[in-house]
């Protein structure tokens, strides 16, 4: 009879956490933050078809890194949720921290029960409905299932200890311009110039529209990093 | 409600009346035998194509068998920002099918990044009729009509439908419900191509005024109340409808011409 080997289940997460942040750090970062007037998620992406940054409902977004099929798998799984939830209930009952623990049960149940663990770090955000944006939501998803309540900025992906520090602490919530350019430089770091083509950036803005969601073309990337 | 995942072979893609079947939403069934009596009506409107894009308009009525049941009652709603849809018909099932098809353009757009071509929104709706086939044959049709602005040829488009499904596309108007040969009349006779937005909106009260002048189930201006019928544009910028005062100035202006003439 064989007898399989014995490996501690120490020595199991931490191959499969291994595994899984290889695979995230191959990928490229992306950065969102709260500004004045929402929430802007900036991503490094040179194809402006395959998307990482997406419009969940009317108030909320998702991003993701790592494996694009995984990711787009759960965003998916994300938008058929909320509607589906706004279906059967009400559009205002439909919230970013459900979707949050959704991901996170998912992930978690993946992460230890599943052959691999998803290459994926996510973000799941929310803006309220009061105007100094108190109550806007920013949750990070990891590829184990730990969730992370997000205060003024975070960094997804590979580098993200480099990026962070590049990005440095807001102390409140800036304008769209001064959030962005710090964004693009955390991302870009000191020795690259990130090109509006190979920027990916969304926004969730407070306004009129019942659908919050907008991304920024380039053009308007390019005025807003100043030419 | 768990994060609703699926194998890839199993996957309902974008469609969201699959999603609510896969996810044991269950379809309503037809109930047998109501009268008239038991359920509201909605009733006249018409879609009509101008110089910029289409106009859709639609009358506040809806009736309880001999019964005024609601006097502001919306029947022309935003599809999603370059369409719109008008129902008649049994009022319940229609808002619940306006609601399902509001949402299937929405979690279409969502789930593949760009939003159906205005064929394909209206082929959608044609099977949401033909869906509701049995309760029409109980007498609960639902007979939308359905119009936008086409962005890939720049141009308004209308779309009518029949009990079954069948979809037919008008080049110029478009009319439903109980007071529908009336207001139709109307804005056959005064129809011209190239309409300017003062012109059509102007058309298009007169119209449903003739209809509400004709049909018991068709509601006039409301001028003690304030209810004007729901007027809304659609064009390249999208949904938009037309303010109650507006509508009350140029319902007065009407009104006017009528008694000096």
């Amino acid at each position: 009879m064989n007898m399989p080997f014995y490996v501690a289940p120490e020595q199991v997460m931490k191959d499969r956490a291994d595994y899984a942040r290889k695979g995230i750090a191959r990928g490229r970062s992306l950065v969102a933050f709260r500004f004045d007037n929402g929430i802007a998620i900036c991503a490094e992406n040179t194809s402006s078809t395959l998307r990482k940054v997406s419009e969940i409902y009317d108030r909320i977004a998702f991003a993701g890194v790592g494996k694009y099929n995984e990711f787009d798998q759960l965003r998916i799984a994300g938008v058929r949720h909320a509607d589906m939830k706004g279906y059967a209930f009400s559009r205002e009952d439909v919230d970013a921290r459900s979707l949050a623990n959704q991901y996170a049960q998912s992930l978690g149940q993946i992460f230890t029960h599943e052959m691999k663990p998803m290459e994926v770090e996510i973000l799941v955000a929310e803006i309220g409905h009061t105007a100094d944006g108190n109550d806007d939501q920013l949750f990070h998803i990891l590829y184990d299932g730990t969730v992370v309540d997000e205060d003024m900025a975070v960094v997804l992906g590979g580098e993200t200890d480099a990026i962070s520090e590049r990005l440095g602490a807001f102390e409140e919530a800036p304008s769209l311009t001064e959030g962005l350019q710090r964004a693009v430089n955390a991302l870009a770091g000191p020795d690259r110039k990130l090109e509006p083509a190979s920027l990916e950036v969304a926004v969730l803005e407070r306004g009129t529209h019942r659908r919050t969601f907008r991304r920024l073309s380039d053009p308007e990337i390019a005025e807003l990093l100043g030419g | 409600m768990n994060l609703p995942l699926f194998l890839v072979q199993d996957d309902p893609g974008p469609d969201f009346s699959q999603l609510l079947q896969r996810t044991g939403f269950a379809s309503p069934s037809s109930p047998g035998g109501l009268a008239p009596e038991d359920y509201r009506h909605g009733t006249t409107c018409v879609a009509i194509r101008y110089a910029d894009g289409v106009l859709m308009a639609g009358d506040r009525r809806a009736t309880s068998g001999h019964l005024i049941s609601q006097r502001n009652m919306e029947k022309v709603f935003p599809a999603d920002r370059h369409s719109g849809v008008a129902i008649a018909g049994a009022a319940g099932p229609a808002i619940e099918m306006v609601k399902l098809f509001q949402l299937q353009l929405e979690h279409y757009e969502k789930v593949e990044g760009t939003a159906l071509s205005l064929d394909g929104k209206a082929n959608q709706l044609s099977q949401m009729i033909r869906s509701n086939l049995p309760m029409a044959m109980q007498g609960m049709a639902v007979v939308p009509l359905f119009a936008g602005f086409d962005l890939s040829r720049s141009e308004g488009r209308l779309y009518e439908f029949d009990i079954t499904g069948g979809r037919y596309e008008e080049a110029d108007h478009a009319s439903t419900g109980s007071g529908s040969l009336h207001a139709g009349t109307v804005v056959k006779l005064g129809y011209s191509t190239n309409m300017s937005i003062d012109r059509v909106i102007d058309l298009a009260i007169e119209a449903l005024f003739e209809a509400a002048d004709e049909d018991s189930a068709t509601g006039g201006p409301d001028m003690i109340r304030g209810i004007y019928p729901v007027v809304a544009t659609i064009t390249a910028d999208g949904y938009r409808r037309i303010g109650d005062d507006d509508l009350a100035t140029r319902t007065q202006a009407m009104v006017e011409r009528r008694r000096g003439s």
